[in-house]
C-alpha cells in the first residue's frame, strides 16, 4: 500500500495548515461480481486517524461510497513542532502507517 | 421508448382502475450498463462516418487528449498530489531501488538516478531493438533488462509492479516532446501500424481513423472523442480506477468496435503503438496523465 502525504515543512505558530493524504487502495465496494459470478467481498479503508503530537486531530470513517485511491484533506492549527502520524486499516485487516514532521516557528 | 410505454401504461391504469405495471427499472439500468448500449451508439456512428468528408490522417498540429477533457480532469492532472497516477510513480521509485532476481541488482545499480538516466525515454519509445530487430516499448524494455541483467522473471503485463516501473520511467520525460524518428529500421513497422490505423475491423467495421481523425472533437454520448494520442500513458483512467498501459487502452478500443483483441505485447499492438508515437510527434509527454 503506497501513500503520499502533503503538508508544509514549516509553519508559524497558530497558522492554519492544510494536510493531505492519498492512499493507493482498490476500495472494493462489495457490490461487484467477478467473472465467475461470485460477489467480490467488500474491502475499503474503514478508518483513518491522524495524530499530531499524540493528540488525534482528524478521523475519517469510510464506506463503499468512497472511490478507489482516496485523497483526504483537512485543516489544522500548527501548535508545536512535532510529528503527524497517519494510521489506517481496511476491511481485510491490512494496516498502514505514514509519518511526517512539521516544524513550528514561534510567530 | 420505455418511457413512452410507461406513460401509456399509466394512462391505461387511470382509465381502467387496474394497478399500474411499469417496466422494471432494473431492466432499463441493465440496458444502459450493458455492452448493447455501446453497440447501438457506435452502430449509429458507423452510419454517419462514410458521409463525412475525408480529412488528412495527421492533423497539422496534434492536440493532446487533455485538451478534450473537462475542467475537473485537467485540474486533477495538473495537481501532482491530486493526480492518483503519482501513487504508481511513487511505487515505481521504490521498486527502482529494490534488488530483483538472482543477480541481486536493482535498476539503480546500473542506471543510477532515473531522473537523468531515464530522461527522454518516453519521448523516444517505442523503438527497434538492435539485437532482435523487433519493436520494443518501455514495458518490454524493462522486462528485457530483468531477464538479461537481473536474472529475474519478466513481470506480467498490467501487473502492479510493471505499471509502477513503466509509469516511473516514463514520468522522467514529462514535458518533453514526443520525437520518434522514422528511419530505415522502423519503417516497415510504421507502415504496418499505419495500415492497422486505417483498417476497418470488428462488427462495427470501424477503423481508428474513423473516430480519432474524422470525428475528433465530436461527442460520443457523454464523451468527447479525442485525437487518440498516447502521450499521457501509462495514464490513470477514472473508468479503471487505476493506472493502465497504452496497450490496455488500445484493447479497449478493439473491444469497442467489437474486434478480436490482440494479446498484450503482440506485434500488432507494438506496431500500432509505434505509429501512434510517430503521429503524436511534438506533443509533450504527460505521464501519468488522467483520463475519464
Amino acid at each position: 500500500m503506497v501513500a503520499r502525504i502533503q503538508l508544509p515543512k514549516t509553519a508559524a505558530r497558530g497558522e492554519v495548515i492544510s494536510v493531505r493524504i492519498a492512499i493507493q487502495h482498490p476500495m472494493e465496494t462489495g457490490f461487484r461480481f467477478d467473472v465467475n459470478g461470485r460477489a467480490v467481498p467488500k474491502n475499503v479503508i474503514n478508518t483513518l486517524t491522524v495524530r499530531y503530537n499524540n493528540a488525534e486531530v482528524f478521523r475519517a470513517e469510510m464506506g463503499s461510497g468512497i472511490a478507489a485511491n482516496p485523497l483526504l484533506q483537512f485543516y489544522t492549527v500548527a501548535g508545536a513542532s512535532g510529528e503527524f502520524v497517519f494510521e489506517w486499516i481496511d476491511d481485510a485487516g491490512q494496516r498502514g502507517t505514514e509519518r511526517a514532521m512539521l516544524e513550528v516557528q514561534p510567530g | 421508448m420505455l418511457n413512452v410505454i410507461d406513460r401509456w401504461r399509466c394512462c391505461w391504469a387511470e382509465a381502467t382502475g387496474k394497478p399500474q405495471r411499469f417496466a422494471k427499472p432494473l431492466k432499463r439500468m441493465r440496458f444502459l450498463l450493458s455492452p448493447w448500449r455501446n453497440f447501438c451508439v457506435i452502430g449509429c456512428l458507423a452510419f454517419t462516418v462514410p458521409a463525412l468528408a475525408q480529412q488528412a490522417a495527421t492533423p497539422a498540429k496534434p492536440k493532446s487528449g487533455i485538451e478534450f477533457a473537462g475542467a475537473d480532469i485537467r485540474a486533477m492532472q495538473a495537481d501532482d498530489f491530486a493526480n492518483p497516477g503519482m501513487l504508481w510513480v511513487a511505487r515505481g521509485e521504490k521498486l527502482w531501488n529494490v534488488p530483483a532476481g538472482r543477480s541481486n541488482k536493482s535498476c539503480a545499480s546500473c542506471h543510477q538516478d532515473a531522473s537523468s538516466s531515464m530522461k527522454t525515454v518516453a519521448a523516444r519509445y517505442p523503438r527497434i531493438d538492435a539485437a532482435t530487430g523487433k519493436v520494443i516499448n518501455i514495458e518490454t524494455r524493462i522486462n528485457g533488462c530483468r531477464e538479461r541483467n537481473q536474472a529475474a522473471d519478466p513481470l506480467q503485463y498490467e501487473s502492479e509492479e510493471l505499471l509502477a516501473l513503466t509509469a516511473y520511467v516514463a514520468h522522467q520525460s514529462r514535458g518533453m516532446p514526443v520525437a520518434v524518428v522514422a528511419d530505415a529500421t522502423n519503417r516497415p513497422h510504421l507502415e504496418r501500424g499505419r495500415e492497422i490505423y486505417y483498417r476497418r475491423q470488428g462488427q462495427m467495421n470501424l477503423a481508428c481513423v474513423n473516430c480519432h481523425v474524422q470525428n475528433a472533437g465530436r461527442r460520443l454520448l457523454a464523451e468527447t472523442i479525442s485525437e487518440g494520442h498516447g502521450n499521457a500513458y501509462p495514464a490513470y483512467r477514472l473508468e479503471w480506477q487505476a493506472i493502465g498501459s497504452l496497450q490496455r487502452r488500445l484493447r479497449a478500443c478493439y473491444y469497442g468496435v467489437r474486434a478480436v483483441m490482440p494479446a498484450f505485447g503482440s506485434d500488432e499492438l507494438l506496431d500500432l503503438e509505434l505509429y501512434l508515437a510517430r503521429r503524436a510527434t511534438g506533443l509533450a509527454v504527460e505521464t501519468p496523465g488522467v483520463r475519464r
